[in-house]
């Protein structure tokens, strides 16, 4: 009986060991809604929600890890961590490096957001480091100029050190909204990349197969477009 | 955490801060000191065995002995501090990584390098990626210590080879006389005396590895500087019950406060410890002290 007992222990307990892969949520904790550190001191936001269903979904055991913007790839690639869900657009320069899951966000808009009507939007314009946004701006014959985050180019339009940002129109949304028409939306919405995608090693295909899946059977079941509708508004891009 | 919380939006300004003051996120900020404290409190004498060791090593006889004790200090100290953080720990990490995979998958046939990938199986992974992320944390942060150990060890035993040197050669040689071996020598002779030239250099490390603490962000252990910008930015109702403007500043402010009194009481401390060191020394300072108390 004894034997019996603690075999049978043994077993669940190498059982366990073979369900329970624990999967490593990389993000960054400083892009609300996307993801944000909330008064509690846990990650929060959209993809917090969308994350925990997804390895839900795919049966997985997941953990939230955060790690600065700049170095989210190389850590990525380095082992620290098996996902990227930090809302990263999808683009073929990251995806040289890592593999990207199918979107889980419709293409963004980006939009320009300045003090005043006439800001000059061929001017100077901050955008944060190694965005699509900032690419944009490069490109363009506007002044580029860079914010490791989010938070300070909207710190610099109010200092003056630039004409207007050019940035996320989810993000600047709420910030807009709340400015009490200190802050307004200006010039044309610019559609760039492929949509927000998760960030997965290249060589770790069988966790991207499942995220896949896992997305597919949110996107058939509507559950995406509910918690999109929850987080950005009424009048965001949905499935 | 207290009662009254439950709707910030409508206290008045010490309520509100009371609020705000005990959240869960401003608590991490908190424990975040401790991080920096322990840090220093494990660093300081790890990087002071690591400047001995170096510095005996630089000063022995043995001609193998002596070249890696000088190439120790001269290679970590011509090197950038960020640099070295930033090559040393993922060398380190993937060096581990790959001797545990060498040793527990044999069988492995697949290259550990895969184009940018560092791929090591499972069961060699450090830590395991079935850890909790309390290990995680525990093995970033050793790593921070081995690191911080490693680049203020070397300053530490330039500065100790030179305090070993300004010991006067007058008392090396009364040991000598009085038939003391060198290993005697060194030990009762050159080491009780070195102190007193070493401590100088010493507390400006102390000081320099004080302030160099906010490096520990780039090891990804969250400490004061990281908390300090995340809790400044600017915040929106619609994400946090306590929304406020760029506060920065005043959190820059508070961390300015900290390094200085930290610095300030570390300050009166070494200064103790340098008096008690002169005690009887054959220094001015030595000397000094003699005619005061006589």
């Amino acid at each position: 009986m004894k034997t019996l007992i603690l075999s049978t222990a043994v077993l669940a307990l190498s059982a366990g060991l073979a369900m329970a892969q624990t999967v490593r949520m990389g993000t960054e904790g400083a892009y609300p809604p996307y993801n944000f550190i909330n008064d509690a001191g846990e990650i929060d936001g959209f993809e917090r929600e969308l994350g925990d269903e997804l390895c839900a979904r795919a049966e997985l055991t997941c953990e939230w890890v955060t790690n600065e913007w700049d170095s989210i790839i190389p850590n990525l690639v380095s082992g620290n961590y098996d996902t990227i869900i930090a809302g990263m657009s999808i683009n073929d320069e990251r995806d040289e490096v890592i593999d990207f899951t199918q979107d889980y966000i419709p293409p963004a808009t980006s939009s320009y957001v300045a003090l005043s009507e006439d800001a000059d939007l061929s001017g100077v314009i901050a955008a944060q480091t190694s965005t699509l946004q900032s690419q944009y701006i490069s490109e363009s014959d506007a002044t580029l100029l860079e914010y490791a985050t989010a938070d300070e180019i909207i710190v610099a339009l109010k200092n003056g050190e630039a004409d207007a940002v050019f940035f996320d129109t989810d993000y600047l949304m709420p910030i807009v909204e709340e400015s009490g028409g200190e802050l307004m939306f200006l010039g044309e919405t610019v559609t760039l990349g492929r949509g927000t995608g998760m960030g997965i090693r290249e060589s770790d295909g069988e966790l991207k197969d499942k995220f896949d899946a896992a997305i597919t059977s949110m996107k058939d079941d509507g559950t995406l477009n509910t918690m999109l509708i929850k987080w950005f508004g009424e009048g965001t891009d949905t499935y | 955490m207290f009662s009254f919380c439950t709707d910030p939006s409508v206290l008045a300004a010490p309520a509100w801060f009371a609020c705000y003051l005990t959240t869960g996120k401003l608590m991490l900020f908190y424990a975040s000191f401790g991080t920096v404290l322990l840090l220093l409190a494990i660093t300081a004498p790890v990087a002071l065995a690591f400047g001995f060791a170096g510095a005996a090593a630089a000063r022995s006889r043995v001609t193998p002995l002596s070249w890696l004790g000088k190439i120790y200090i001269a290679m970590v100290r011509g090197v950038p501090d960020i640099v070295f953080f930033l090559f040393f720990v993922i060398a380190l990490d993937q060096g581990l990584e790959y001797l545990r995979h060498k040793v527990k998958c044999p069988e492995w046939d697949e290259p550990i390098r895969q184009g940018s990938d560092f791929i090591v199986c499972a069961a060699a992974k450090l830590p395991l990626s079935t850890s909790p992320q309390a290990w995680h944390e525990v093995y970033g942060f050793s790593l921070a210590v081995l690191t911080f150990s490693i680049v203020f060890g070397a300053f530490a035993a330039n500065v100790l080879f030179g305090a070993m040197r300004a010991v006067p050669r007058a008392q090396l040689e009364t040991a000598e006389a009085y038939g003391m071996t060198h290993r005697q020598t060194f030990w009762r002779i050159l080491v009780p005396q070195m102190w007193v030239y070493a401590l100088p250099g010493l507390s400006n490390l102390w000081m320099v590895l004080i302030k160099a603490t906010p490096l520990l962000f780039l090891l990804g252990v969250e400490d004061i500087v990281y908390w300090a910008r995340e809790l400044g930015g600017a915040k929106t109702a619609r994400f946090t019950d306590y929304p406020h403007a760029d506060w920065r500043v005043w959190y820059f402010l508070a961390l300015l406060i900290f390094y200085l009194a930290f610095t300030r009481v570390s300050e009166i401390v070494l200064d103790r410890i340098m008096a008690r060191l002169t005690h009887g020394q054959a220094t001015a300072a030595g000397e000094a002290q003699r005619k005061a108390a006589a």
